[in-house]
């Protein structure tokens, strides 16, 4: 493909030192982005999809430390980038959404100015002019009444509002990529709906890349062009929407997919992901850290993980991957 | 089929202090006049049954009333008007605090939302499962341990567990504690809310088909609370879609998520995402929902946020009416139901779906 990158995430490696010993978190992390292209990160809780977002972002928690890896933006190199390069970038070039955005929002600044502070310091707005911005900016994010509501408070406004207002801090700067972390998680499905349109227009209307970390297969295959595996802090499977989900190779992937209900017609369809996670403490972790709970283990498994390239672009870390036409082929169906 | 519980025009209102109108309330008081509390109309006028060995679900968005509903019916709460008849016995009569010792609390149990917020963080998971049992059942001794051992193998939780607290265990571990504790009383109705919500894909299989089992032996009535209509879609038999404190939809579970007659329930089903949808060119709904404040009791609850929206809406609020199976309470309910069931119109309609 000619579309230059938005981001390329090489090997990124990820440890949290804590008082039960060393968590390895992430394990050679790779991935790319087109400049406004969507992407998914999905996987179960624990997975790192959030360690990875925030490493890159440069707002791991003290204890975490990145052991490898790069993240190039443009010409930059995140992970090494100082502290006050990187503060330039967050909030103006790339820009996040988190998860919950009571906890994430300023309880005791109303959100307009909360707004109108990313334009500040990024587009170098005077106030004033800054607070006029931010109540257009609330205006574009679908706020009724925004020139009221620019002085409320958090606490003042519902769920589906609040992750409005983070939507258009996020989005304030203009920026070109867009890392949101399960921005509708806990949101009723009709707002989620909302809110995910709103962002999807907002992204092709900036041209801005965005990465959209889930737990939700069906959304994530509803929303983005490629969609990037996680389990244990490693990638293990990276592939084109339609690929992925017509014809998963990695069995952990093909698991997820079969325990996901929208796939099933029945529940006793519905099928269990053997095992649980492994303890990322352990000194004694396999090379694939799905292998302890895979049927298809083989051997070769102790073997550092492949990089096995399928067709182009679907990637996937696996000795023995599924063959082609697995059990798979029903889960589109059935939607 | 026996009729196991029959709520009849049940309402719940939450009198509001603070408002805009204070002032106002405050010259009235002053005056000598009558004050009236405004109020929240939680849940207004709903009647429904839940028969034996039948799974109902009850889903709507957050705010819609749901969780008042399951409080009032499990007699948590006081209701404020209707009947709730268990068997044939009267229940809305009974303050909350005297059923809470009644001799038929045991017969309708909840599992509740969070596990790891609903089990006493000084309570092992044998403490937790045997606390109905002693209070309830007035088991001691010998009798306790075997009958919680009894449901804790039946829920899957492996016996070395049961000396556990909470936060020693994992999320699917407490949820089965939180199950075992409710089914250790044997009830007839077992309400669950959102039982699922805080679990992993993986981990919710096993629970649902913990669930499913556990109906299939013990027999039991399950009111299945949530808003993941895709489990709700595999779990119950009938569904209940409520906006607003109102029923505005109810029927065969299938029947309802294939072919929604009410525009709320075409919106929210086209919400869920699904495997291969594009999300493209769906019915969206707009801004916020009505304030459930003394809602004006002449307009559709849906008014305003529904893309129909006529006049008719306005002046006249629509009642649940009887379609074969299925109940619906809009004006314009006879356009979906002739515009569905006629499949040369069912395309052009609603081509998704």
């Amino acid at each position: 493909m000619t579309t230059a990158l938005a981001l390329r995430v090489e090997q990124l490696s990820v440890e949290f030192r804590t008082r039960s010993g060393i968590v390895r978190a992430l394990d050679n992390v790779s991935f790319s982005i087109r400049k406004g292209e969507t992407i998914a990160l999905v996987g179960e809780s624990g997975s790192g999809k959030s360690v990875t977002a925030y490493a890159v972002m440069g707002i791991l928690d003290p204890a975490g430390l990145v052991t490898n890896g790069r993240a190039m933006f443009g010409e930059i190199d995140l992970l090494a980038a100082s502290p006050r390069r990187l503060a330039a970038i967050r909030g103006g070039e790339i820009s996040m959404i988190f998860q919950n955005p009571r906890t994430a929002l300023n309880p005791i600044r109303s959100v307009g100015r909360q707004i109108a502070d990313v334009l500040i310091r990024h587009a170098k707005m005077p106030l004033r002019k800054a607070l006029l911005q931010a109540i257009e900016m609330l205006r574009t994010v679908g706020i009724t009444d925004p020139a009221r509501r620019a002085s409320a408070y958090p606490f003042e406004l519902s769920g589906g509002m609040c992750q409005r207002v983070m939507i258009a801090m996020a989005l304030a700067a203009k920026p070109t990529l867009l890392i949101a972390d399960e921005p509708t998680t806990g949101l009723d499905v009709t707002t989620q709906a909302v809110i995910m349109d709103l962002i999807a227009d907002l992204a092709t209307e900036l041209g801005m890349a965005t990465i959209f970390i889930t737990h939700d297969l069906a959304l994530a295959s509803q929303r983005a062009t490629r969609i990037v595996v996680m389990h244990a802090g490693q990638v293990v499977e990276n592939a084109p929407t339609a690929d992925l989900f017509g014809q998963a190779r990695h069995p952990y992937t093909a698991e997820l997919i079969a325990a996901t209900p929208d796939s099933a017609a029945d529940l006793d369809d519905l099928a269990a992901i053997p095992g649980s996670l492994p303890d990322l403490r352990r000194s004694d972790l396999p090379p694939c850290r799905y292998s302890e709970r895979c049927p298809r283990k083989i051997e070769r498994c102790a073997q550092p993980l492949p990089q096995t390239v399928i067709d182009g672009e679907h990637v996937v870390a696996c000795w023995n991957p599924l063959p082609v036409h697995a059990r798979l082929k029903r889960a589109i169906g059935a939607a | 089929m026996t009729v196991l519980l029959d709520l009849e025009h049940v309402s719940k209102f939450f009198p509001v202090g603070a408002g805009p109108d204070q002032l106002a309330r405050l010259k009235r008081r002053l005056s000598g006049g009558p004050e009236r509390l405004p109020k929240v109309y939680a849940v207004d006028n709903v009647s429904f049954v839940i028969n034996k060995g039948e799974t109902v679900g009850l889903v709507g968005e957050s705010g819609c009333g749901k969780s008042t509903l399951v409080r009032a019916l499990t007699r948590l709460v006081d209701v404020s008007d209707g009947s709730i008849k268990l068997g044939t016995r009267e229940l809305a009569l009974k303050p909350a605090r005297v059923f809470a010792r009644d001799r038929d609390r045991a017969r309708i149990q909840m599992v509740f939302q969070d596990a790891g917020d609903s089990i006493n963080p000084r309570f092992t998971a044998f403490d937790a499962i045997a606390d109905p049992l002693r209070r309830l059942r007035h088991a001691r001794g010998k009798a306790l341990k075997d009958r919680v051992e009894a449901v804790a193998s039946q829920c899957g939780l492996p016996l070395a567990l049961l000396s556990r607290f909470p936060h020693q265990m994992s999320g699917g571990q407490r949820a089965r504690v939180g199950i075992a504790r409710a089914i250790a009383v044997k009830p007839d109705l077992l309400v669950l809310d959102e039982p699922t919500a805080a679990l992993d894909v993986s981990v919710q299989v096993i629970i649902l088909q913990l669930l499913q089992q556990l109906k299939r032996e013990l027999g039991m009535s399950y009111l299945f609370v949530s808003h993941d209509l895709s489990v709700v879609r595999l779990l119950c038999d009938r569904v209940l879609v409520m906006y607003l404190g109102k029923i505005v939809e109810s029927g065969p579970a299938r029947a309802v998520f294939e072919r929604p007659w009410h525009p709320y329930t075409q919106a929210l089903v086209a919400a869920v995402p699904r495997f291969g949808d594009k999300a493209t060119e769906r019915l969206r709904l707009k801004g916020e929902p009505r304030s459930p404040i003394d809602p004006d009791q002449n307009v559709c609850r849906f008014y305003g946020r529904c893309p129909i929206s006529a006049s008719d809406c306005k002046t006249k609020a629509p009642a649940l009416r009887r379609f074969g199976n299925r109940h619906v309470a809009c004006h314009f309910a006879e356009e979906f139901v002739v515009q569905r069931i006629s499949p040369v119109h069912e395309a052009q309609a609603n081509p998704q779906i």
